[in-house]
């Protein structure tokens, strides 16, 4: 009985022996030489996995910033500039601070402001909605309101608003990981620059119709008339295809297209309330 | 009696109404204006050919096709082009349309417009093909495939059986069932060119039994054909889906992905068989056609032969004006039709009926929890299991609906129509099958 025992040991302990040196060799030949830095900064990373920065996930987007070597055209919209301090030092590079970014819904097109000419009651799925028909309002380039991007979005950043039948975006929660501006089959939404004490000025329509036509369907749309064009002292819009569009890196806010505006296309956020009589001096004193 | 022939599984059988049965074809007076969209057709758009003020007889080409799969566009009328603008069309997007102001009565040269038979074909399937193609033919059941491609075919392949879809399986739809009558030997050389071009040994009509007078006088004329069988078929939607009705009248299965052309089999609706007798026979362009315009609240259903531009208001208008208690308007039939958001909206080359469906029978009824009855399951024609691919599609789960043969469904709703709890599972399945056919070009541009 004993002997058994001691056999099987024996037995045992050799194979086990044999095993890590088989194993041993193995892994050294088949050894993959990963940079530690990989993992650090994949620690650091956010771990949400969402895509912003163009890369299938966070491991993915660590790998590329470790091969590049610096963070030069590699921005985690999640992490934001925080995250570039922290990234920074582990590359042994100078940490280059980046504009914060935010998503905006270019399209005006409130039930007010765009009635339904006719009513969706299919599939509510934009993509496919893009493929059947023109939209409730009638405008070939406005939101048709199913709400793909709510459903694209992973931070709880935006939300349909009844009232309007558009997507509101939660500046507070939104990481510009530009997951919607993917969903919506109009490209609508844009990423554009949170601008100082988040303020911004956009136009908001994406519609490329001739103005007569633009407004038939729609009060707000813009009309290509090229006013703020001319009215923009930094050059910052461009008109194209009957449609304006400012330069977010050149807009100076200081809200001179929003006056000139005939339809009111263009929108101005968290800017305070004008002096209704000293307007002029308002927008020079900015 | 034997058992009338059908296809194997799945089918529902929706409510007929088929108001409009009994009435003869109306020929509807010319519009002022009308309203040429350059495409009409499935494929690439048509080249115009012609300018602002240019004068235009009936069936002068207006656009060419240039692209393989594209078919040419003629003038329905004669008079002036007024302009050439982007209007609104069925879905709502500007296509370019061509309008004409309608002056006199002119046809071009060689178009025979009397209504004398000519019988005699003594073309060969080249030359028929080149004339399909020439007076721009598409497929007149609805989806406007340019019917002369069905006819080039490709090497290696026999055609045994040409099949002609006269069944009108969807609701309503009593425009086949009026030429069938009033065109029957027009219809008959118009097979017997078809076959010829194709080069199948024979040809096979089906006709669903609900058109008793159809088939009477369709047997009676084929008499004098060769090859030319009338087949009743069993009352049962979608029977005039292409696979089904090969099916249900060869008992051969066309596999998953794949055309008739596979199985032998060739099939072309019976108003292309008109359209290709006016063609080759008289030398007309396709410029008009058989419009249903009916509806439960309609005061005159009837079937009119319309130019194609037409704005679908005027013919509404003369039916008796759109019913108060309308809730859509539909090109096409009830299952399978589009609804339009603009009834100035012309008539195209496949604009098969017009139907003003009452408020009750639009309005859309709240859906409910699957309660795993399955009955979509033993209705679907293509042996797919819709109450699956709807959650597949729910969760996103693209790969496993692609292995569930997604792409193989026809969209014919009958899943819709017969689910006790109102699901909206054709509105998952096409979002289903637009995600997963984009995934499939892309892995294919790879």
């Amino acid at each position: 009985m004993g002997t058994i025992i001691i056999y099987s040991v024996i037995a045992l302990a050799v194979i086990g022996f044999i095993s890590a040196v088989i194993l041993y060799f193995v892994s050294q030949k088949f050894k993959v030489i990963e940079d530690p830095k990989i993992d650090i900064i994949a620690d650091l990373l956010p771990a949400a996995n969402c895509g912003g920065c163009g890369y299938a996930g966070c491991r993915s987007f660590a790998e590329t910033i470790v091969r590049q070597g610096n963070m030069d055209n590699l921005f985690c919209p999640v992490g934001g500039n925080d995250l570039v301090k922290l990234i920074s030092p582990v590359l042994g590079v100078e940490a280059v601070e980046r504009e914060p970014q935010i998503a905006v819904v270019r399209c005006n097109g409130t039930k007010a402001n765009a009635p339904s000419k006719a009513i969706y009651d299919s599939a509510m799925s934009c993509a496919f909605a893009n493929t059947l028909f023109a939209g409730e309002t009638g405008c070939p380039n406005g939101c048709l309101g199913c709400g793909d991007c709510v459903a694209a979005c992973k931070f709880d950043a935006m939300y349909m608003d009844k009232e309007t039948g558009l997507p509101v975006i939660i500046s507070d929660n939104c990481v510009a990981c530009g997951a919607c501006v993917t969903a919506c089959p109009r490209s609508i939404i844009e990423l554009r620059n949170k601008g100082k004490r988040d303020r911004r000025i956009y136009v908001s329509c994406v519609n490329k119709e001739k103005g007569a036509i633009a407004r038939r369907n729609c009060s707000v749309a813009c009309i290509g008339c090229g006013k703020c064009v001319k009215a923009c002292p930094f050059d910052a819009i461009t008109l194209e295809n009957n449609l304006a569009y400012i330069d977010y890196e050149k807009c100076k806010l200081c809200r001179k297209c929003v006056e000139v505006c005939p339809t009111d296309a263009i929108i101005e956020l968290n800017f305070p309330p004008r002096r209704v009589k000293e307007e002029t001096a308002v927008v020079e004193e900015n | 009696m034997a058992r009338l022939k059908t296809f194997r599984i799945g089918g529902i059988h929706p409510e007929e109404n088929k108001f409009s049965a009994a009435k003869p074809i109306e020929v509807f007076p010319i519009p002022e204006k009308v309203y040429v969209p350059v495409t009409q057709h499935l494929g690439a758009p048509s080249s115009l050919l012609v300018k602002r003020n240019d004068t235009v007889k009936i069936g002068t080409l207006l656009a060419k096709a240039d692209a393989f799969i594209s078919a040419n566009v003629h003038s329905p009328v004669s008079g002036t082009v007024e302009k050439i603008d982007e209007i609104i069309d069925a879905s709502g997007y500007r296509k370019a349309n061509i309008v004409i102001k309608v002056e006199g009565n002119e046809w071009e040269d060689g178009i025979d417009n009397s209504s004398a038979i000519i019988k005699e074909c003594n073309l060969s399937a080249k030359e028929i093909t080149d004339i399909l193609k020439e007076k721009g033919i598409v497929g007149m059941g609805g989806a406007t495939f340019p019917s002369h491609i069905k006819y080039m075919i490709p090497e290696g392949k026999d055609v045994d059986y040409l099949i002609i879809n006269a069944v009108e399986c969807e609701p309503y739809l009593t425009s086949d069932h009026a030429i069938m009558l009033e065109k029957t030997e027009e219809i008959l050389i118009g097979i017997d060119i078809l076959k010829k071009a194709s080069g199948a040994k024979k040809a096979l009509v089906g006709i669903e039994n609900n058109k008793l007078d159809a088939i009477a006088k369709m047997q009676e004329v084929a008499k004098s054909f060769k090859d030319i069988e009338i087949q009743p078929l069993r009352v049962k939607y979608p029977q005039g889906a292409e696979k089904q009705l090969i099916r249900a009248l060869t008992k051969r299965e066309v596999p998953s992905g794949k055309l008739p052309i596979e199985v032998g089999c060739v099939v072309n609706n019976v108003g292309t068989a008109l359209a290709s007798y006016e063609a080759v026979q008289k030398n007309k362009p396709l410029i008009e056609r058989v419009v249903t315009v009916t509806g439960k609240a309609v005061k005159n259903p009837s079937n009119l032969l319309v130019r194609i531009g037409t704005p679908v208001k005027e013919l509404i208008d003369h039916v008796g004006g759109l019913p108060e208690d309308t809730g859509k308007v539909i090109s096409g039939g009830p299952m399978m039709g589009k609804a339009i958001s603009n009834l100035d909206v012309p008539v195209t080359k496949g604009t098969s009926g017009v139907l003003m469906m009452t408020k009750a029978e639009s309005k859309r009824k709240k859906p409910l929890n699957c309660i795993r009855c399955a009955k979509c399951v033993s209705v679907c024609p293509m042996g797919l299991e819709p109450y699956l691919l709807q959650q597949l599609v729910d969760s996103e789960r693209w790969e496993d609906a692609e292995l569930n043969r997604i792409m193989d469904c026809i969209e014919c709703g009958s899943c819709q129509f017969i689910c006790p709890s109102k699901r909206e599972l054709l509105d998952y399945i096409r979002v289903g099958k637009a995600r997963v056919g984009a995934i499939i070009r892309s892995r294919a541009k790879r």
